[in-house]
């Protein structure tokens, strides 16, 4: 059988990067093709070149042999291909019906009203996608795995030949999971071609008929999950080593004044309290890891510290309370935020944002530091006339980093700076830290879920669970006393 | 929906009763300017609320109907309904020009180029003043209608006409699908909707409406000026008057019409000064309710 949806030979360059390098392949009908690489491989960058999002340098997409590379996006919808975003801004004034309904109107302006039948039929739709309960709802009064739900129906409103999912089970709880991949089964059954882009092969290999595994824009391998998962490169470009710890003596911080003391610090929002009563102590060039899962308040802990959102509490810098200090002050005065979010100047370009980190350095310091940067992340150097938007995650993580260390901190906070990153870009992070750990003396904080990429350079690691801090101690205690209960949370 | 619907049907009904109850030519007077301002900010909130452009421009528009149909009807003497049919076409067609080209960029693009189109209109009427009377605006031999009760019911309709038929777009299909565009453009091509094309028709519309109040105006201050018509500080007043009412709502910005038109009159004693007062209000009143006067009723309704 024949590709229903054929690639060959697609190509999308930003400035040098290549970030697509002649991709060939096919999807038949009533197929699941999953597409698996890490951050950065091009994965997402295919998707939009297929839906014409991006315009393809070269290569032809094919559908049912009619060539659409190049043309707009609504033109490649209306031939039959249908896209969930991963990230949507649903209508937020409009019912789930009738954002389900936007999908199953013809592109014409004289369009007035919605006929009984596409009402019947978005109706139909919503039932399918297991909407039927809140049809009259606002989207905003929606739980997440139900947002995603009225993402499909809208993407299989049109009855599209093609259907693109970025991501399909992202932030869904396993329960969600099953009715998700039921449904993208039954997309198949009708004889659909599925395309899934996924970073992981593990959350897509139940369903998928084959998989094809990108890496640095090319294909590295591709087959059945089975074989593209026991795949040599593939393992090397996936696969890290187990955790060993480093951490020093607790005995060489503790006589030392504490750079930061956080005493009984609590947050509310609204009603809800996110931090309760959290305590914690750094010392002067230690790391220091928080653990917790989605939700456990780091994000609002650390935002406390650097002065983002009020709180409840004492928080003693450099051995004196710290009070109504700007964010921009507390920043100023060495205790410097990486956010989760990165916050990166997408318009700006690499270099402008380093500069900008570097604004309050004397000239020739400025310089020093930024050569003593692009030491430690080669890769920014390479891109530094690229706008930060068009870095992959990995180079944007590297960005947001360098440019908090160009503020010259005593203390660096690191909110997840894993986050959605592939074990390669992890191992590279993973050695810068241990550069900055080994070789400097400022004192980090890290904030993460992944167990794996917290524990080895910290020196102490704290346990954040529901706004509470329930554990303190060394990462081997904690492998002991904590790693049980954690991991399988 | 239903209660709004009554309560704008009772409003309507007491400005049409208005006229018959005795009060002054100048309050009608006051009403009128109310009702082609109303127009004016109707028409910026389906660009702005719906397709989610910010249009800098709307004197723009409205000047290039007014100076439409004031040039047609100084200059060529044609009979006033052909001068306002050719002013509101003159403000279609320049919004056509303006807007195809400009809704093709993304960012604030569309927006600063608006605001470049009203000085270079600005700048053509003064440069040609030989022919618009430049500064000092164009007299126009024609008129509405001597009498205030006649004029403000030839506002008033144009007010309902457009209010009918903006709400009805925004409200329809049509309005789904600009609203999808405004907020999400990629996702809204996904669905197979060419986002340009209804972000530019309705641009046309909005111009279609306030050319054609552009225009009307002309004919009820029997004056073509740059002062009332095409001066930036214009464009704000409607702008501020589409915010202050409530954005994505077409009633709302009447609503801000008249607050601003009313306020400022209420005010006028305090010369100058009635000016800043006017303006800080609806600053402080942006700030404090984002979402306007009617976002405000219908935030108590929900709550």
């Amino acid at each position: 059988m024949t590709g229903l949806l054929e690639i060959s030979g697609l190509t999308k360059r930003f400035g040098g990067l290549v970030a697509v390098n002649d991709v060939s392949f096919d999807v038949r009908p009533g197929e699941i093709l999953g597409l698996i690489g890490p951050n950065g491989s091009g994965k997402s960058t295919v998707m939009k070149l297929i839906m014409g999002i991006e315009r393809p340098n070269a290569g032809k997409v094919r559908l049912n042999g009619v060539n659409l590379a190049g043309r707009p996006t609504y033109e490649i919808a209306r031939a039959g291909i249908g896209i969930v975003f991963q990230h949507s801004r649903p209508l937020h004034r409009q019912t789930v019906l009738q954002n389900i309904l936007l999908g199953l109107l013809p592109d014409r302006l004289t369009a007035m009203r919605a006929g009984a039948d596409a009402i019947a039929h978005a109706t139909a739709i919503a039932g399918r996608v297991g909407l039927g309960h809140v049809l009259q709802c606002l989207p905003a009064t929606l739980p997440f795995a139900d947002l995603r739900r009225m993402e499909l129906a809208k993407a299989i409103a049109r009855n599209p030949l093609v259907v693109l999912i970025d991501e399909p089970f992202a932030g869904l709880t396993s329960g969600e999971v099953k009715d998700f991949s039921d449904l993208i089964v039954s997309f198949r059954d009708e004889g659909r071609a599925v395309l899934l882009v996924d970073h992981n092969v593990k959350s897509v290999a139940a369903m998928v008929d084959r998989v094809i595994a990108l890496y640095l824009g090319e294909i590295i391998a591709q087959g059945h999950a089975a074989d593209v998962m026991a795949d040599e490169t593939v393992r090397r470009v996936y696969l890290g080593g187990g955790i060993t710890t480093h951490e020093r003596p607790v005995a060489i911080f503790a006589n030392t004044q504490p750079i930061l003391a956080v005493k009984d610090l609590s947050v509310f929002y609204g009603k809800a309290q996110a931090l309760e009563k959290v305590d914690l102590t750094l010392h002067p060039g230690e790391f220091v890891s928080v653990v917790g899962l989605n939700g456990a308040g780091k994000t609002t802990l650390f935002n406390a510290i650097s002065g983002f959102v009020a709180y409840d509490g004492a928080i003693h810098w450099q051995g004196r309370a710290r009070t109504g200090q700007s964010a921009a002050a507390i920043a100023r005065a060495g205790l410097v935020h990486c956010p989760e979010t990165r916050e990166l100047f997408g318009d700006m370009s690499v270099a402008e944002n380093i500069a900008l980190g570097g604004q309050f350095l004397p000239g020739p310091e400025r310089l020093e530091r930024q050569a003593w940067l692009f030491e430690l992340f080669p890769i920014l150097k390479a891109r530094l006339q690229q706008s930060a938007r068009t870095l992959s995650g990995g180079e944007q993580q590297m960005l947001a980093i360098a440019r908090a260390l160009m503020m010259n901190p005593q203390l660096l906070i690191l909110d997840e700076p894993t986050l959605g990153l592939a074990p390669v870009i992890l191992g590279q992070l993973s050695d810068a830290l241990k550069y900055l750990r080994e070789q400097t003396n400022i004192t980090i904080l890290l904030g993460e879920q992944n167990v794996t990429f917290a524990l080895p350079h910290a020196d102490r690691v704290y346990v954040l669970e529901h706004g509470r801090m329930i554990w303190e101690g060394t990462p081997t205690r904690f492998a002991g006393e904590m790693a049980e209960n954690f991991l399988q949370a | 929906m239903k209660n709004q619907r009554i309560i704008v049907a009772i409003v309507l009904l007491a400005l049409a009763a208005a006229p018959w109850i005795g009060i002054s030519d100048y309050i009608i007077g006051v009403l009128t300017m109310i009702c082609f301002y109303g127009v004016f900010a109707m028409s910026w909130d389906l660009l702005f609320g719906y397709a989610g452009e910010v249009n800098f421009g709307p004197s723009f528009l409205i000047g290039l109907g007014a100076y439409g149909a004031g040039l047609a009807d100084a200059d060529l003497g044609l009979p006033l309904p052909l001068c306002v049919a050719l002013g509101t076409l003159a403000a279609v067609l320049g919004g056509l020009l303006l807007a195809i080209p400009a809704l093709r960029l993304r960012g604030p693009y569309f927006g600063l180029i608006t605001l470049v189109a009203v000085l270079l209109l600005q700048d053509a009427i003064v440069i040609f003043a030989g022919t618009t009377g430049g500064e000092i605006g164009l007299s126009v031999p024609d008129i509405l209608s001597v009498n205030a009760t006649v004029n403000f019911y030839y506002a008033l309709g144009l007010l309902v006409i457009a209010g009918t038929v903006l709400l009805t777009v925004a409200n329809s299909s049509f309005g789904l699908i600009l609203q999808a565009a405004g907020q999400d453009a990629i996702e809204a091509q996904a669905l197979g909707f060419n986002v340009v094309k209804y972000k530019i028709a309705a641009f046309v519309l909005s111009a279609f409406f306030s050319g054609l109040a552009g225009a009307m105006l002309v004919f009820y201050l029997g004056t073509a000026s740059v002062d009332a018509m095409v001066d930036i500080a214009v464009g704000i007043q409607v702008i501020i008057a589409a915010v202050l009412g409530g954005r994505r709502t077409i009633i709302g910005p009447v609503l801000g019409a008249a607050f601003l038109i009313g306020a400022g009159e209420i005010l006028r004693p305090l010369g100058q000064v009635s000016g800043v007062v006017v303006a800080a209000v609806a600053l402080g009143t942006i700030l404090i309710f984002p979402n306007g006067f009617l976002g405000l009723l219908r935030g108590r309704h929900s709550a």
